[in-house]
């Protein structure tokens, strides 16, 4: 009866596993093979051979790689962005209890659910006044915006976490408060905050409804995929699949740590 | 300056920005939904969206897809969770968050390999002696498999956030709940739900309103893997303002989109209440 149970849970385990990397196994064979190679049927499991073929179709297509480098640009942009609007709001959420406090933290999570269309379609006349429209700093500013309340609930998790006493001890020497908060608290949150702003890469990388709607000749690069997938052969599609979700799988493994301060303290605040 | 005062300076950017960015988009939406270019109020923009043969389509598989992707997906993470709390595994937690951070777009273009005409299910099935010759899997014609296809493509990609939510959540709940459970002579089912859900409440609570109201924005995992041979609202918003240049009709399905993701927020708070 034991071992029945040991060997069915294996199972289900060994299932759980094939299900989530099976697709990935998947798209990583197609875009590492040759543009000649996608088209054979039946193909095996393991691939015939490897090559950079498809890939470099991908990278070298008209579009790939400046598209690809406004998304470097908005992501950093939006990290700008967070950072400086994050920190001492966060550091303020952590520290103090004061009237209106958890309004405020209920407002920035409900802020987050309103549908990317509702803020993208209308945002677009405000940026054609504002000259902002097509250009990286306006999809910047909304990618900032939609990484914002999750880098809040990311943050105050960690400041709470850091103990007051230090940053005390540091008072009795003689430090202000801002130095306090530079040379004290900063330091021991950083890791913290590295995983936070990894978040906003990604949120910033995968956005692809507001970076097409209020782009035109600026896309990101998944804007870019989006709007010429439908006229791309189906290498095209596979080596984007496959571009787009290499730096989502790094990163998660960078942040593994943080995925639970992140979606548990989503209840702690309710 | 007052401590208090402080504090409200240091939250002042964060409350203007997410105002700002949250807030006024809002009012642009209706006016760009009930005005004319000339500024007169006018009624023509929803009449023209409701009389658009898309529309119905794009209503009836947005919410086709809400009602199947999201129960599907909390029974399956509900047990994974479990599963995962009680072997206290963290390597296979990880293993399952990997499509956490995958993009709806590219998850679409990664089930793409899966349902291709020269795809691996294709020769797979092949490869049993199934079938002579690939089949067309993503075609017009197989309008349900092409509904399949995105549900299994989301299902792959945010059941993790779901998963999340629940682990977090029954790590909360104390060993003592469990062990008075036992003694009292509650089995595994009678414990999972005289004990477990109950007090699991809250996080299936954030997870379904969580869930909902970003699969009523789905969009690029159905053009992906569709094309526009299946309507969401999310797309019909973005052909609306991309193709047909008219942000009016645009911004009356974005008012549409969060009308209905409110109504089933509102409509899981009152059955959660009552139920569990």
């Amino acid at each position: 009866m034991r071992v029945v149970r040991k060997l069915l849970e294996t199972l289900f385990a060994l299932i759980l596993i094939l299900w989530v990397l099976l697709p990935i196994y998947f798209i990583s064979s197609l875009s590492l093979s040759t543009r000649k190679e996608v088209f054979s049927f039946p193909k095996p499991f393991i691939p015939r051979e490897v090559s950079v073929d498809i890939l470099r179709f991908f990278v070298e297509a008209h579009g790939t790689v400046r598209s690809l480098l406004n998304s470097v640009v908005v992501a950093f942009i939006s990290i700008l962005i967070v950072l400086v609007v994050s920190l001492p709001a966060a550091y303020a959420l952590s520290r103090r209890r004061f009237r209106g406090r958890d309004s405020i933290m209920l407002f920035i999570l409900t802020s987050r659910m309103l549908p990317i269309p509702l803020l993208a379609i209308p945002l677009t006349n405000l940026y054609i006044a504002m000259r902002l429209y097509d250009s990286l700093l306006g999809v910047a500013l909304l990618h900032a915006a939609m990484a914002l309340p999750f880098a809040i609930i990311i943050l105050t998790g960690i400041f709470v976490k850091i103990s007051k006493d230090f940053e005390e001890a540091a008072y009795i020497f003689g430090a202000s408060k801002t130095k306090t908060f530079l040379k004290v608290t900063l330091p021991m949150a950083l890791p913290g905050i590295t995983a936070m702003l990894i978040f906003t890469f990604i949120t910033s990388w995968n956005e692809v409804f507001a970076a097409s709607i209020l782009t035109v000749e600026n896309r990101t690069l998944s804007a870019h995929v989006l709007n010429v997938m439908q006229a791309s052969p189906i290498y095209f599609k596979y080596a984007a699949g496959f571009f787009l979700s290499l730096p989502a799988m790094v990163f998660i493994f960078l942040i593994r740590n943080y995925l639970f301060e992140m979606w548990g303290g989503l209840q702690s605040e309710k | 300056m007052r401590s208090d005062e402080k504090i409200y300076l240091l939250l002042a950017p964060l409350v203007l920005y997410i105002l700002f960015f949250f807030l006024s988009p809002f009012g642009s939406a209706f006016k760009l939904a009930f005005f004319n270019d000339s500024g007169k109020f006018t009624l023509d923009y929803i009449v023209k969206t409701i009389k658009d043969v898309r529309f119905y389509s794009a209503l009836k598989y947005t919410v086709l897809f809400v009602v199947t992707i999201i129960p599907l997906q909390l029974v399956t993470a509900f047990v994974i969770a479990l599963y995962i709390t009680r072997r206290g595994s963290s390597w296979l937690m990880f293993i399952v968050s990997i499509p956490l951070a995958i993009s709806d777009l590219a998850a679409g273009l990664i089930f793409l390999s899966v349902f291709s005409e020269s795809g691996f299910l294709n020769s797979f099935l092949y490869s049993l002696g199934l079938i002579k010759r690939p089949i067309y899997f993503l075609s017009y014609q197989n309008t349900w498999f092409l509904f399949l296809a995105v549900v299994l493509a989301e299902h792959w990609r945010a059941t993790s956030i779901v998963l999340l939510i629940l682990v977090a959540g029954l790590q909360m709940i104390e060993k003592d709940f469990h062990e008075a459970a036992r003694i009292f002579g509650a089995g595994f089912i009678k414990e999972i739900y005289f004990v477990t859900l109950p007090l699991l409440k809250p996080s299936i609570q954030s997870a379904l309103i969580i869930r909902t109201i970003f699969a009523f924005q789905m969009f690029a995992v159905v053009l992906a893997l569709a094309g526009d041979m299946i309507p969401v609202l999310s797309g019909e918003a973005f052909f609306w303002y991309s193709l047909y240049r008219n942000p009016h009709i645009a911004s009356v399905y974005a008012l549409i989109i969060i009308l209905i993701s409110v109504f089933f927020t509102f409509v899981y708070l009152r059955v959660m209440r009552q139920e569990l």
